[in-house]
């Protein structure tokens, strides 16, 4: 990790591992990686906010400009400094490039001109040639979030003791999965140390920023502290000593991994928020706390908490068929798209939700992000990038919330 | 997520709005389903459904539907030549009773006879050194599944079978009432036996407490729980209960797995 090399540890000659280069080396990084035929992700200015999209240069970072973000509130700003990741985090996290709003999955047509009772169906998988990616500024939290992802798309078989009829007889439950999507892709990974988090931020209290843990083929540290404008760039990968090695610029020395220690020490304490990692499996033990309903009251159930999160990965099929252009009912497309828990349809059975109350809803999406995600993949869901609470119309912070629920109550329950 | 060709090569009638198809498939087979799994059953055009198994015959498979919603009426309506995407097995499907002796009690409900159908048929083929009690309710005479089957079982010597009713009409001389009125403490007796249990959950609630009054420990008490299921294999989040993906941990759990995951209305 960036911020663990400790002042002192003098780089060998030639290591070419940690190297300072000036900002303007950002475009030769963008370049190189656009060369390797990838198509680069990164930050730019969009629609008066901060967005990740496809840049084909360092022009097109967002120097100088930064994000204010508040419950239910986010306004861009100038900087009286001109650096290119001088912001808290991006509307939106690489979610979107890695597992897109809309998959199609198979395509279906089938030929009534045979005259045959029989009516041939031809289906065909998708043909997908995955993009090759590169994610550039990727902030520690959204890096943690592509590990979750990835975890959670990953083809699993169960979580419970191996013993029925089912196993065994080559039934197993991923029998006809192909692989999961997000491997697919492999993109290169340019994780970026956070300089100032936001109001909403508590990456430090959930263990994933704000430096970048692990993931990354090259981690960057914006120095912004008043000495020159450089980077300090750092490889974990071959990849990404092959691409830093491209880079004009000096071995990093123990004052420059010191200058970029001491910028993650303020980064952490400057954040907006915490969470008590003992705070959740409080709340997870008490499903009847009146605090649910509370909170169903003022949730409007719009499901941005879902879309910003970098780690929800809900998703819905639906088949389409025929309105795209030509009418054609003997064709049809299956479609694998974002879905939300808090939609009423998202649990229904036989026409009725499960989760019938927005405060149901509430509860089970909250609890699977920080209790039963670690059940399920071993870590909790949230990597604390405070979109959920900044995106939320009506400001409902999760933090709080989770406070809150984690208090008993001494009232009667609802 | 692409799903193999099924040729419908028969269809029974088992009520006004209910039906079995048995499935061959056209080009390669999914993997032998067991007893309790279910299948992502594709309308071309409509959409997928989870349907349990409720015949395994080798690569010929039996899906027992109700005409509920936008894709259970079209797979319902396929006639016999049409094609139907099929994807599966998955799920836990049912644990074996083990090699005790004890009996097994199957107690269905409605619908909830279809997943349970092809553990009585090897239940059944088990015989004698176990027997086998059957407790089966359905809303109206007309609603009872696969009466064939339950003719049949009537006359196997080891198997027990009784029918009830919510509502009954004339031809019907058979009990009116719930299905847990037919357990009683002959339905448990013997060696440990293991009761199977699948319908309407409410049903399954009421009757996993009446067969734990009876004795019965929670985990030789099965049910089949259903949520909404999209992809079958974890990624689609929509059949989350608890901790649980009733699509990979489910549909059968043990009632000590399952009463905490019911018992608090809206998870």
């Amino acid at each position: 990790m960036p911020s663990t090399s400790s002042p002192g540890d003098d780089p060998a000659p030639g290591d070419r591992a940690s190297t300072i280069v000036p900002a303007s080396e950002l475009d030769r990084l963008i370049q190189v990686l656009r060369r390797q035929g990838r198509t680069v992700i990164g930050p730019t200015l969009g629609d008066g906010a901060i967005v990740n999209d496809i840049v084909e240069s360092a022009d097109e970072l967002p120097w100088g400009w930064t994000d204010e973000q508040a419950p239910g509130r986010y306004r861009v700003g100038r900087l009286p400094t001109s650096e290119a990741f001088g912001f808290a985090n991006p509307t939106q996290s690489f979610k979107r490039h890695l597992h897109p709003p809309r998959t199609v999955l198979f395509a279906a047509s089938r030929d009534h001109g045979g005259g045959s009772a029989e009516v041939p169906v031809t289906i065909a998988a998708a043909e997908s040639a995955p993009p090759a990616l590169a994610l550039v500024g990727v902030r520690s939290c959204d890096l943690a979030a592509l590990a979750r992802l990835d975890a959670a798309l990953t083809p699993r078989t169960g979580s419970r003791a191996t013993r029925s009829w089912g196993d065994g007889a080559g039934a197993t439950p991923t029998a006809n999965v192909d692989g999961g999507p997000l491997r697919a892709l492999e993109p290169f990974v340019v994780a970026v140390s956070c300089s100032r988090p936001g109001q909403t931020c508590f990456c430090a209290s959930m263990g994933t920023g704000p430096t970048p843990g692990t993931g990354y083929d090259l981690a960057l540290t914006e120095l912004v502290d008043g000495g020159p404008h450089e980077f300090l760039v750092e490889a974990a990968t071959d990849a990404g000593r092959a691409v830093a090695a491209e880079l004009l610029g000096r071995p990093a020395g123990a004052v420059d991994h010191g200058r970029a220690a001491a910028m993650a020490d303020r980064a952490a304490a400057a954040m907006g928020r915490r969470l008590d990692p003992d705070d959740p499996p409080a709340a997870g033990r008490h499903l009847d706390h009146p605090r649910w309903r509370d909170v169903g009251d003022r949730c409007l159930a719009c499901a941005n908490c879902t879309l910003v999160c970098p780690t929800c990965f809900c998703g819905a099929t639906e088949d389409v068929t025929g309105f795209d252009g030509e009418p054609d009912l003997e064709r049809t497309e299956r479609h694998l798209v974002w879905d939300s828990c808090f939609g009423s349809s998202f649990s229904a059975l036989n026409g009725n939700p499960v989760r019938a109350s927005t405060a149901d809803r509430y509860r089970h999406w909250l609890l699977h992000k920080l209790v039963t995600w670690h059940d399920q993949f071993g870590t909790s869901g949230c990597v604390g990038c405070g979109r959920c609470i900044t995106w939320c119309p009506v400001g409902i912070d999760l933090t709080e919330e989770v406070a809150a629920l984690a208090r008993p109550t001494t009232g009667v329950a609802s | 997520m692409v799903p193999a060709r099924y040729r419908v090569a028969d269809r029974t009638d088992e009520s006004a709005d209910t039906v079995t198809l048995t499935l061959e498939p056209i080009d390669r087979p999914i993997p032998t389903p067991g007893p309790g799994q279910f299948s992502m059953l594709w309308a071309f055009g409509v959409g997928e459904a989870p349907i349990s198994l409720s015949a395994i015959d080798g690569t010929r498979l039996g899906h027992t539907v109700r005409a509920v919603g936008p894709v259970s009426r079209a797979l319902a309506s396929a006639p016999v030549g049409a094609t139907i995407g099929v994807r599966g097995p998955f799920g836990r499907g049912w644990c074996p009773p083990g090699d005790d002796a004890g009996p097994a009690v199957v107690v269905a409900g409605g619908l909830g006879l279809a997943p349970l159908r092809p553990l009585i048929a090897a239940l059944v083929a088990a015989r004698p050194r176990r027997s086998v009690r059957l407790a089966i309710g359905a809303r109206r005479p007309e609603d009872l599944l696969h009466r064939g089957d339950l003719r049949r079982l009537v006359d196997e010597p080891g198997v027990s079978v009784d029918l009830t009713v919510d509502v009954a009409d004339r031809g019907w001389r058979g009990r009116v009432g719930l299905v847990t009125d037919l357990l009683d403490a002959s339905t448990v007796s013997g060696t440990e036996p293991m009761a199977y249990v699948c319908g309407p959950e409410l049903m399954m609630w009421f009757t996993a407490r009446r067969l734990l009054d009876l004795g019965l420990a929670p985990e030789r008490i099965q049910v089949s729980l259903e949520r909404n299921m999209h992809c079958a294999i974890g990624w689609c989040g929509h059949c989350q209960l608890g901790p649980s993906f009733v699509c990979l941990d489910g549909p059968v759990y043990d009632w000590a797995e399952a009463e905490p995951l019911l018992a608090v209305r809206g998870r």
